[in-house]
């Protein structure tokens, strides 16, 4: 909209803590306006206060946050008529109608009954609540919940969306709406910062990407950008005797000298290497052993591997995974 | 550290995947937030009030378990005092009834009041507040209004309170106007009240915590002058028993009821205390949520 050319969120070393507990630590980032940002990490990592200090709820002890050029301390009320929170920490009164939640949090915003009674239908329409609308909503599904609190924070049209951890908890199917929903703001050019610490999710709905543990930013960038980041390719072969696994994850770590990652059930091995000159060496030493073979070949590593490669405490032990799907949420640390 | 890690930037070789893997065959519909206004100004704050108050009464009459509730335990506790232990009290029953009942009904929101701490407590646990928190709304509209619908429902708990007092026999000792001002007076305490549940609610990490931090108020309720007089109890309880301030309070609401002795000034002297020292907490408190 307006304001062009001013970054959607300049965060310069903003520090938060809960008494003893550091939830933010010198936080440094910087994001245009224009994409979906996700903020990943694990649980603890301080997504959530990052989240609720940007909305103005959480005051940081020291350090500058602006929003679209507004500082979250001193312009608290410009900030707040430029964000939709919804989320972990945005509810709706389950005593009331879809309708009327959405009415009063657009009266709320500072439409006047008319106006809030319009944007109410229009968020009702768009978001497909048209069915419930006039329900209470403590008696909706986890996904139309997760969707009037979206549709709750639009009502005010606000140019940044926040939405927290915004499918946690959600089956299935509740998750693909949400998700649904928010392809569809984002390409109705919204801009949205999305936290979560489901990779997949970050990977199907951001543009941009930032990595955060300890309360520090530890990357950022888009998804390919962060795969490139970790550097190495990775070699992954796919067994024809499964009871092999293990002498094949010795063979691999003798060839590139990092430990492997074994998938059982997938018959599976992975190992970050060095690029085409190991991998021929590694289909030569896996032949020399008469270790079948249904697959070989060399990939990008997968987010979940960035992640891990990032965040992980001891990287040079990545833990052997049941899946490498990465679906799988990241446990907590 | 920070700094490091901050400045981190991919290197600019690195060929970069697309970064938005959606499937293209189905691109979603956008949602046309154009067609939603943004509202020229914040709320001001009478709209605020109303709508955070209005929210508030939806919810409380909407659920049974929260009007009926006030109710139900006011009914068990004067039938308890009246019929169970009023015998045994010096002067019989039914003039323990004039004794108790003003003074029962003066101090109900210390026992319904329970409910707000735990609501209040809810509403952030659950992440009302930070709704509310993040609406460019002025923050104290978020107490006011609070206030103003426990006004209401704590008018109906007395109205209704009071009523099953005169149904167990309690009698008007004094004028119609002398009744209507104490009961002007209770609406002022349950006002003082409800403010400090809200800041039990509001320290209270959660619903169930609010709910114990609330029997502090039974302590105030039971050691004072509203069911047996000050002067019955043992000489080291005295002291607290007559200076708190829910026993001048109880005595001004007595004194025009049933004529007794009491002093209205003092009691709205402690009233404008209290809320001049929980109110501004409730509204800093608040903002912390």
């Amino acid at each position: 909209m307006t304001r062009q050319g001013t970054p959607l969120l300049e965060a310069g070393g903003i520090t938060v803590r809960f008494g003893k507990v550091t939830a933010l630590d010198g936080l440094e980032l910087t994001a245009p306006q224009g994409e979906v940002l996700a903020i990943l990490g694990p649980n603890g990592a301080g997504k959530t206060t990052f989240v609720r200090t940007v909305a103005t709820l959480l005051r940081p002890a020291c350090g500058q946050l602006r929003v679209l050029g507004n500082d979250v301390v001193r312009d608290a009320v410009a900030v707040r008529r430029d964000i939709g929170l919804a989320g972990q920490f945005a509810a709706v009164e389950p005593a009331m109608t879809g309708r009327e939640n959405l009415e009063m949090t657009a009266r709320l915003f500072g439409h006047r009954a008319r106006a809030a009674r319009r944007a109410a239908a229009v968020v009702i329409d768009q978001l497909g609540l048209g069915e419930v609308a006039d329900r209470r909503c403590g008696t909706y599904s986890g996904g139309q919940r997760r969707r009037l609190d979206l549709g709750a924070s639009l009502v005010g049209a606000p140019r940044l969306l926040l939405l927290d951890e915004p499918t946690t908890g959600l089956d299935p199917t509740g998750r693909s709406e949400v998700w649904e929903a928010v392809h569809s703001l984002a390409a109705g050019g919204t801009d949205i910062l999305l936290t979560t610490h489901y990779l997949d999710e970050a990977d199907e709905l951001a543009d941009r990407v930032v990595v955060i543990d300890h309360g520090r930013v530890v990357a950022s960038g888009t998804v390919g950008e962060l795969k490139a980041s970790v550097g190495r390719d990775v070699i992954e072969v796919v067994l024809a005797d499964p009871s092999r696994l293990d002498e094949a994850g010795q063979l691999l770590e003798r060839v590139t000298g990092n430990p492997p990652r074994l998938d059982r059930g997938g018959r599976r091995a992975s190992v970050p290497a060095g690029g085409l000159r190991q991998l021929a060496a590694a289909i030569r030493c896996l032949a020399d052993a008469v270790i079948g073979v249904d697959e070989i070949g060399l990939r990008r590593p997968t987010l979940d591997e960035v992640f891990l490669a990032l965040t992980s405490d001891q990287p040079d032990k990545p833990p052997v995974t049941a899946s490498p799907a990465t679906s799988a949420p990241v446990a907590s640390r | 550290m920070t700094a490091e890690f901050s400045s981190h930037q991919p290197s600019p070789s690195c060929p970069s995947a697309p970064s938005r893997p959606a499937d293209p065959s189905q691109p979603p519909s956008p949602v046309q937030t154009a067609a939603l206004t943004r509202p020229a100004t914040s709320p001001g704050m009478t709209r605020s009030c109303v709508e955070v108050a209005r929210r508030a009464l939806r919810k409380y009459f909407r659920t049974p378990g929260l009007w009926a509730m006030g109710v139900v335990q006011s009914v068990l506790f004067l039938f308890t005092f009246r019929f169970v232990l009023g015998g045994a009290v010096q002067g019989g029953a039914s003039r323990y009834a004039d004794y108790f009942v003003p003074g029962y009904v003066a101090t109900i929101v210390l026992f319904t009041g329970a409910g707000i701490a735990v609501a209040v407590a809810e509403d952030r646990v659950q992440g009302f507040t930070g709704r509310l928190l993040s609406l460019p709304l002025p923050r104290s509209a978020i107490v006011f209004g609070r206030a103003l619908a426990d006004f209401t429902t704590n008018a109906w708990s007395i109205l209704a309170t009071a009523a099953f007092g005169f149904l167990f026999g309690f009698r008007l000792g004094g004028t119609i106007t002398d009744a209507l001002a104490a009961f002007g007076l209770c609406l002022v305490y349950g006002l003082v009240f409800t403010v400090v549940f809200m800041v039990i609610g509001l320290v209270s990490p959660n619903g169930q915590a609010a709910q114990g931090m609330s029997m502090i108020a039974f302590v105030f309720a039971f050691i004072s002058s509203t069911y047996v007089p000050a002067s019955t109890m043992p000489g080291w309880l005295q002291p607290f028993a007559r200076y708190q301030p829910i026993t001048p309070m109880v005595d001004a609401v007595r004194s025009l009821i049933v004529g007794s002795s009491g002093d209205v000034g003092l009691a709205l002297a402690w009233s404008a205390l209290l809320l001049a020292v929980f109110t501004p907490a409730a509204v800093l408190r608040y903002r912390r949520a």
